[in-house]
């Protein structure tokens, strides 16, 4: 699917090589959602590989109600002006306009987010379409392939934001690692039947096969709220990790951040991540997920 | 000589690549995290990635002083973007507190060619490489602004705004730089490069 430039001179921007391998650069980190050009300083100290800029963390969202949009295109811009790693903001699922507001805005990743209201209930947008590589959340192996073959350049479980809540992480990311080591198990014949069952095109299934990961990089998010669930969605296989409202809900947030961005890179390492975990303050409070209803479950958001 | 033992600084960034790329020229790769796995490896690779948090991280976990110490003590280094900041005596548009191995006598700027919808791919001729010219893959990359007498120049692309090249790949002694990641394209005839620079540098 990319585009080499053999014999042309003339630079290529856009192309997926170049959109996938901005996702690779961040593998190992923590991408941390802030609402405001301080929180971005803050997160940018702690060692956080990128931002999300959004108005409201997913927790206030849920306290909130009503329909989350896109954010305040002066908001985003303070917080590119504010710190100099990438800057990521989200667009409702389906909204192709707030995506290309997003990208003459200059972001450097766009998140086609479930965290927001739904503009299309049926369709995502094209992401083919523009030159900002996108990030899609996924709760299984057939999501994540249909947001690739829709031009995602990244994927991230999704679990379930704005909870504090772990265990939906862990379900997303287990359920598509799953996926993934069955296919491997299978033969060309199944690959065929494995696509139709996956609902997602046979080429990008026999990708998957071989390679035996996803053909662009896998985060997790959605519910990481301490060093440890950090480092258990890294165990897990998680390439990196967004923390949302975990961070800027949390009693002492600078510190916080900097911890889980310890844990990250030390997730095999039981002794580092208990140095991280000590005298963090109080995390979020967090929300028993089996007592959400249907209705309230941002993973059921997206086709 | 033995094959050379090559670390992979997997602090953050885009490791897995380059283990695979320097074990395609044939290296023994393995990834460090640690100054005692620091002290293991015959030379190293520093990765693209996001150059703050890596020197956060470098110096953190205690890795600044001995990466520093073997550099001095001539041990071969690669870096790719944010490794090729790191490799720089003097950087422009870093962080007021960012640390720098540093070790060649240059001054790179960050992000120099712009935010994610400016990153590019070009075909460009590298120096001393036969065959095809080499894709270039620049992420949000830094370039170099100026270079000291003894920096060899290797690789530049033209600017987009005037009639200056901008310079993206660079040598010194044993310490080698790109602004681009090789290890993105498949195409392993830098690393080989280097692979060639380590055992050079053993005899």
């Amino acid at each position: 699917m990319s585009t080499t430039p053999t014999t042309a001179d003339q630079p290529q921007i856009g192309t997926a090589r170049v959109k996938r391998g901005m996702a690779e650069q961040l593998k190992g980190g923590v991408i941390m959602d802030v609402v405001n050009a301080e929180q971005a300083k803050i997160a940018e100290d702690a060692g956080a590989v990128a931002v999300m800029a959004l108005e409201r963390v997913p927790a206030d969202i849920r306290k909130d109600g009503g329909v989350a949009r896109m954010s305040d295109p002066n908001m985003i811009e303070e917080i590119i002006d504010a710190v100099s790693i990438p800057v990521m903001a989200k667009s409702r699922i389906g909204h192709f306009v707030e995506a290309q507001v997003l990208q003459s805005l200059g972001v450097d990743y766009i998140d086609e987010s479930e965290v927001l209201t739904p503009a299309d209930e049926i369709n995502h947008s094209d992401k083919w379409a523009f030159t900002t590589p996108f990030v899609c959340g996924a709760t299984n192996l057939g999501e994540a392939l249909r947001r690739i073959a829709e031009g995602a350049a990244m994927i991230r479980s999704k679990g379930e934001a704005g909870t504090g809540n772990v265990v939906e992480a862990v379900r997303h990311l287990r359920q598509i690692k799953n996926e993934i080591a069955k296919l491997r198990g299978f033969d060309n014949n199944e690959l065929y039947a494995a696509a139709k069952e996956l609902r997602a095109p046979y080429e990008l299934v026999r990708e998957v096969a071989e390679l035996g990961k996803l053909p662009v990089v896998l985060f997790s998010a959605g519910g990481v709220a301490t060093p440890a669930d950090a480092a258990l969605m890294r165990q897990l296989g998680a390439e990196g990790v967004f923390v949302g409202s975990g961070i800027f809900k949390s009693g002492d947030p600078a510190k916080r951040a900097a911890a889980i961005v310890k844990a990250t890179t030390f997730f095999d390492d039981p002794k580092i991540i208990a140095d991280a975990s000590r005298n963090l303050g109080e995390a979020m409070v967090g929300i028993n997920c089996d007592t959400l209803p249907e209705s309230e479950r941002y993973a059921n958001r997206g086709w | 000589m033995s094959t050379p033992t090559i670390g992979v600084l997997a602090l953050q960034g885009d490791v897995r690549e380059h283990l695979v790329a320097l074990a395609a020229a044939d290296a023994l790769a393995r990834p460090v995290r640690r100054p005692e796995e620091l002290a293991e490896v015959d030379a190293l690779v520093m990765p693209g990635g996001e150059s703050t948090t890596i020197s956060k991280l470098a110096v953190l976990f205690g890795l600044m002083d001995p990466l520093r110490e073997r550099v001095r003590a001539g041990m071969p280094v690669y870096g790719t973007c944010a490794g090729m900041i790191m490799l720089a005596d003097k950087i422009l548009d870093g962080r007021d507190d960012q640390e720098t191995v540093g070790g060649i006598d240059m001054t790179v700027r960050r992000n120099a060619f712009g935010r994610q919808n400016e990153s590019f791919e070009t075909a460009i001729p590298f120096a001393g490489m036969t065959g095809e010219p080499v894709t270039g893959v620049f992420i949000r990359a830094p370039w170099v602004e100026s270079v000291g007498a003894g920096v060899e120049v290797l690789a530049e692309v033209p600017a987009a705004d005037g009639p200056d090249a901008r310079i993206v790949a660079v040598r010194q002694g044993n310490l080698l730089a790109t602004s681009f990641h090789p290890e993105l394209t498949g195409d392993h005839r830098v690393h080989e490069y280097f692979v060639r620079m380590v055992e050079a540098a053993a005899r």
